[in-house]
């Protein structure tokens, strides 16, 4: 049976030269098919005796069974290079750049605005609005600055004309947020008139603010956010913790020193400047003021129906683009209100 | 308020160094803006006399001097000014002296003539610009003493950065009260003697008192025969122009010098051009009179004046008139100290567009029982300083219109409740007194009179201020805040606007915040506006208008990123927007976004092109998601008419949309017209609370039809239309395809829908299905005239 054996050997070795699956099925005819030398030799076989032939057919079928593995692992073999190529062929450069939608931002005062909208909500402190065009009386009046008093001067007023080009009495841009305090105490007051006790109000109103100055640290037009706690028992003391509280989560650090250094609010007695000075850091520059703040005058809560012998509170007003300044490293105020697309999209 | 630090330890004078009082005085709310050197570091420069000057052999220019530096011999130095000249008085810088800019004097040969120091100007001492010569030193100067301490140059400045109701605070007895109050250093308050009144023949000025409310005291004196020419002494200059006042002449210096120390203005009238008796009256309406500083007023009858019988002299504690004002001529002075109420001064400067000394510190209120005291102090000054004899003085008061202090009561428990920490008895005593507030006590109570120069001390409140200043704001308690805990709402069928503003960004849009006021022709061509909102006052005419619409400044902004480079721009903007309504002003919150260049970020491998009004649509209607939009073709002055739309929610039109008008993009040079729109702030923070329906367990049937209508058809009107008609149980059509060319039609355009046909209780038969599909087909053939496309 040296024949068969040559055959099983011989139909290895042509497989194994083959790397195309056509061509295998084709020689693979040579050895299995109608005519194949395998099929030959079986269909010889006839011719045998019984014995021999039991013998013979065998052996026949050892080598039939030994190409056809051969077949099958050759087969197999060649799908995987196939696939192999394949896959190689299909490999992408992984470092190209990914096709993303262009990302858009917020504003770094809004960035800051809404930091600080959130620090107060988690106290209790509800975000209230206010108008802008705002009328002498709210901005100053309700807010113990009559007519004529010298603090006026320190806020240089956006007036506005009537239809007609005649100046319009009693109206104005807001110098600052804390008509919003006057708005909402007196609304407050007439919503709770008659209980026994009045709630607690616990407000933050950040808005823009407008005043006849520009130059490299004043815009005429900027932000501010005005706070106001009032109930049974607030204090001076109450307004420091808030304040310190409020800037050490603001700025996440406690490398911040925050002072608070008697001033003048006609609105507010007694009042203080805030003043924050960064221990370390790029910051250290000395004391930067950042918000004025005081207990409510005994007056104001009065115009707005509240009981001053009662309640106490505290208001303050603070600078957000100050904040927002010193929180990413700007410096110059200016920068937030020129639309800069090179300027803004660090920010988001 | 400025003032030097030397001149201000006359009255108080603290064991601390000038650091540590600018830090006290700001730590007690008067806070120093600025402290600076009275001169810049140098040392080695004494006093000197010039003996001798004589040419310099090589040089025209130059002198050669024989200088007494206090030293026992002559010094030779070479010196260029023009002013040298034997017997003045000047600083003389000896070898190895250094001057300002660390420049060292050397013994050196000055074209060959030995000089041995330097004689200096103002300017080479660092102490004015003055350069035209030597500094000349008063005749009295002995020589060899250190320039420095000769002339007080290591004396501090201080700028004091003073709140409205610290009018006390406006002379140097006031800041020195304060710091003997936060000190406890003895104050030292300036003797002030009467002066020899001479007997004149002449009669005094009677004056008047014909506004009492606004002018309840006032005093006067002559002074006869005083020379006006007389120079101001050096300290006296050095003080006032340490305080930041220019010396003009030994008159106006001495009630410069005056109100400086003791915070009472006064004015210094020539009294031969004063004729008759005084009057401190109101203005008669329409009066005119001309001002020290040349302009000239027309007063209404709220103005206080101070007359004679020929008119008005003076704006009564504002400022002087120029008629009657002191001149180095003057020789009789007719001086005067009064009380004017701060409500009849406050403002009146400021009405007429100029400030003054007297009237900061009038409005702001003067102690009414220091004039007497100040006119004899400046009385005193003059007759020193420029001679003559003085008159008695004429004073007359309306006692019942004098400001009265009224008692201020402090509660301990109150003080206790508004500062948040309890004070005993023993420390508020201490600090009143320190204060100088005299009190008497009632029970635990303590009665404050306040004295005549405190105009802040009027209710508890004020007085719970003093105590905190001077116990200092630091060393009260800052606890962690306590209070109750009260859930805030958390509206569900409301977006808030950090939320919206977020899902816009996420769009790719940048936010941008701009001015409210905006050029007059931006709301004329983006709004068509011809009546905005005008300022009275605006910083400049480019912003002399509000905006009545966000659009204006979006496309400034694309105008100026252009000009950066930037190709690709995504804008938006909150804010409000104003306008007239009748009596009173509308100030809607408006959000507008802008759209510009490529429709995605350049990239490799994908195709492009130029956002356009479709883009924008999907953004606008994302951000209404779930709820849909109506867009109804409108005409807008800003857009571009045949592809402009108004925008609905819920049939209210709550904006606009469109592309910019091609006009607008020529005038403003864009290459090409942005996107834009503009929506009501408000109806994009509703939200619908989501609720729930069955979600179908069976099989979907997906049906495509394509026909073929007028090109003119609205595809929304259709949509619109088909979504309300269809049958139950279809529950989704879009809008797959648009086609308009070869096989359609002229005028007419091929519109596919895919339609999703599905029930919640049962799998459809193909009837159903069919039946659904037909009833569209006939609703669509019916109403517009739709042709099916097979």
């Amino acid at each position: 049976m040296q024949d068969l054996d040559f055959i099983v050997r011989a139909a290895k070795a042509a497989f194994a030269a083959i790397a195309d699956p056509d061509a295998l099925e084709q020689v693979k005819a040579r050895y299995l098919g109608k005519n194949g030398q395998i099929t030959a030799l079986l269909k010889d076989m006839g011719t045998l005796a019984a014995e021999e032939k039991r013998k013979a057919g065998a052996a026949i079928n050892q080598a039939k069974a030994a190409v056809e593995a051969a077949l099958i692992e050759r087969r197999e073999a060649i799908r995987q290079a196939a696939l192999s190529a394949r896959l190689a062929e299909e490999a992408l450069d992984v470092t190209l750049p990914g096709r993303s939608e262009a990302q858009g931002g917020l504003h770094p005062v809004t960035r800051t605005l809404e930091r600080i909208e959130r620090l107060f909500a988690s106290i209790g402190f509800a975000v209230v609005d206010g108008p802008e065009i705002e009328t002498d009386f709210y901005n100053f009046t309700a807010l113990n600055t009559p007519e004529d008093h010298p603090a006026r001067s320190m806020h240089d007023t956006f007036y506005l004309l009537e239809e007609d080009g005649s100046l319009a009495e009693k109206v104005l841009l807001r110098t600052h947020t804390s008509p919003i305090q006057a708005r909402y105490m007196q609304a407050h007051a007439a919503k709770h008139a008659g209980q026994e006790t009045m709630p607690e109000i616990r407000i933050i109103a950040p808005g823009r603010v407008y005043r006849v100055d520009s130059d490299a640290t004043h815009s005429p037009m900027f932000h501010q956010v005005e706070g106001l706690w009032v109930g049974e028992n607030v204090s001076f003391a109450d307004l420091k913790g808030v304040i310190a509280d409020f800037l050490r989560r603001f700025f996440e650090t406690d490398d911040l020193k925050v002072r608070f250094r008697p001033s003048f609010f006609p609105f507010t007695e007694p009042s203080a400047e805030i003043d924050v000075a960064f221990l370390r850091g790029t910051r250290k520059e000395g004391w930067l003021e950042i918000a004025g703040c005081g207990m409510v005058h005994p007056n104001v809560l009065a115009h707005a129906g509240i009981d001053p012998e009662r309640y106490t509170g505290f208001a303050f007003g603070c600078g957000p683009d100050r904040l927002a300044m010193l929180r990413y490293g700007v410096n110059d105020l200016r920068l937030f209100f020129e639309s800069d697309l090179r300027f803004l999209r660090q920010f988001v | 308020m400025q003032f030097s630090e030397s001149w201000l330890r006359t009255f108080v004078n603290p064991d601390c160094s000038s650091d540590a009082l600018a830090h006290l005085l700001t730590m007690a709310g008067l806070e120093v803006e600025a402290m600076e050197a009275a001169a810049p570091a140098f040392s080695g420069v004494l006093t000197a006399e010039i003996l001798s000057v004589a040419k310099h052999s090589d040089a025209d220019r130059l002198n050669v001097c024989q200088v007494d530096a206090g030293d026992g011999f002559p010094r030779q130095i070479v010196c260029g000014a023009p002013n040298a000249a034997v017997g003045l008085k000047v600083p003389c810088a000896l070898p190895d002296a250094v001057l300002p800019g660390g420049f060292r004097i050397k013994v050196a040969k000055v074209r060959g003539v030995q000089s041995c120091g330097m004689l200096c100007s103002a300017r080479e001492l660092g102490i004015s610009e003055d350069a035209a010569g030597l500094l000349e030193l008063p005749a009295d100067a002995p020589p060899g003493q250190s320039i420095r301490d000769f002339l007080d140059l290591d004396d501090r400045i201080h700028t004091l950065k003073l709140t409205p109701n610290r009018a006390d605070c406006l002379s140097l007895v006031g800041i020195a009260r304060e710091v003997a109050a936060l000190t406890g250093a003895p104050l030292l308050l300036p003797q002030i003697s009467e002066v020899a009144v001479t007997a004149s023949p002449l009669q005094p000025r009677a004056v008047h008192l014909q506004a009492p409310a606004a002018c309840p005291r006032y005093c006067g004196r002559i002074i006869r025969g005083a020379n006006a020419k007389a120079p101001t002494p050096e300290w006296m200059r050095r003080r006032l122009s340490r305080g930041g006042l220019r010396s003009i002449s030994a008159l106006v210096d001495i009630t410069n010098y005056v109100m400086l120390t003791l915070g009472q203005p006064l004015h210094a009238f020539d009294d031969a051009r004063l004729s008759g008796d005084i009057q401190a009256r109101m203005a008669t309406p329409g009066e005119k009179l001309l001002l020290l500083n040349g302009q000239e007023v027309t007063l209404t009858d709220d103005v206080l004046v101070i007359a004679d019988a020929a008119g008005a002299k003076a704006m009564a504690g504002v400022m002087g008139g120029a008629e009657s004002a002191v001149s180095l001529e003057t020789k009789d002075i007719f001086l005067e100290s009064a009380f004017f109420a701060p409500a009849a001064i406050a403002g009146r400067a400021r009405r007429y567009n100029f400030s003054s000394d007297a009237a900061h510190r009038y409005e702001r209120g003067v102690d009414w029982e220091n004039c007497r005291n100040a006119l004899e102090y400046a009385s005193a000054l003059i007759l020193d300083i420029c001679g003559g004899a003085a008159d008695a003085i004429t004073h007359v008061a309306a006692e019942a219109h004098l400001p009265r202090r009224a008692v201020v009561r402090l509660r301990p428990p109150r003080l206790a409740k508004v500062l948040g920490m309890p004070f005993r008895a023993a420390e508020i005593t201490e600090y009143l007194t320190r204060l100088a507030l005299p009190f008497t006590r009632e029970s635990t109570d303590f009665l404050v009179t306040p004295p005549s120069y405190r105009f802040d001390i009027k209710i508890e409140e004020d007085l719970i201020e003093e105590i905190a200043r001077v116990h200092g704001y630091e060393n009260l308690p800052a606890p962690e805040p306590k209070g109750e805990l009260v859930m805030l709402p958390q509206p569900e069928n409301r977006r808030t606007l950090a939320k919206l503003r977020q899902q816009i960004a996420d769009r790719g849009y940048q936010e941008v915040i701009n001015y409210a006021f905006v050029p007059e022709e931006q709301e004329r061509d983006f709004a068509a506006n011809a009546a905005p909102v005008r300022l009275a006052n605006p910083i400049a005419s480019q912003f002399a208008v509000l905006r009545s619409s966000l659009l204006g400044s979006l496309v400034d902004n694309l105008v100026a990123n252009l000009k950066r480079k930037q190709s690709r721009v995504r804008l938006f903007e909150l804010g409000r927007c104003f306008a007239y309504a009748g009596e009173d002003y509308r100030q809607p919150w408006r959000m507008a976004m802008l759209a510009y260049g490529a429709v995605l970020p350049e990239g490799w491998g994908r195709e492009t092109r130029q956002v356009d009004f479709f883009d924008l649509k999907g953004d606008v209607e994302s951000l209404f998601a779930p709820a849909e939009l109506s867009f109804v073709r409108a005409a807008h002055c800003a857009l571009h008419p045949g592809r402009a739309a108004d925008i609905q929610l819920a049939g209210q039109t709550i904006g606009h949309i469109g592309e910019l008008h091609p006009q607008w993009a020529q005038k403003y040079e864009l290459p090409a017209a942005p996107v834009l729109c503009e929506l009501e702030l408000e109806p994009m923070t509703r939200a619908a609370l989501p609720v729930h329906a069955e979600v179908s367990r069976f099989q979907p049937a997906i049906r495509d039809l394509a026909v073929l209508v007028d090109q003119s058809l609205p595809a929304h009107d259709i949509l619109h239309g088909m979504r309300q008609q269809a049958p139950k149980q279809v529950c989704d059509i879009q809008l797959f395809d648009l086609y308009q060319g070869k096989g359609v039609p002229a005028g007419r355009k091929s519109l596919a829908f895919r339609i999703v046909i599905q029930d919640t209780q049962r799998t459809l038969s193909d009837a159903d299905i069919d039946l659904a599909v037909s009833e569209i087909t006939a609703y669509l053939e019916q109403h517009f005239q739709a042709q099916l496309r097979t």
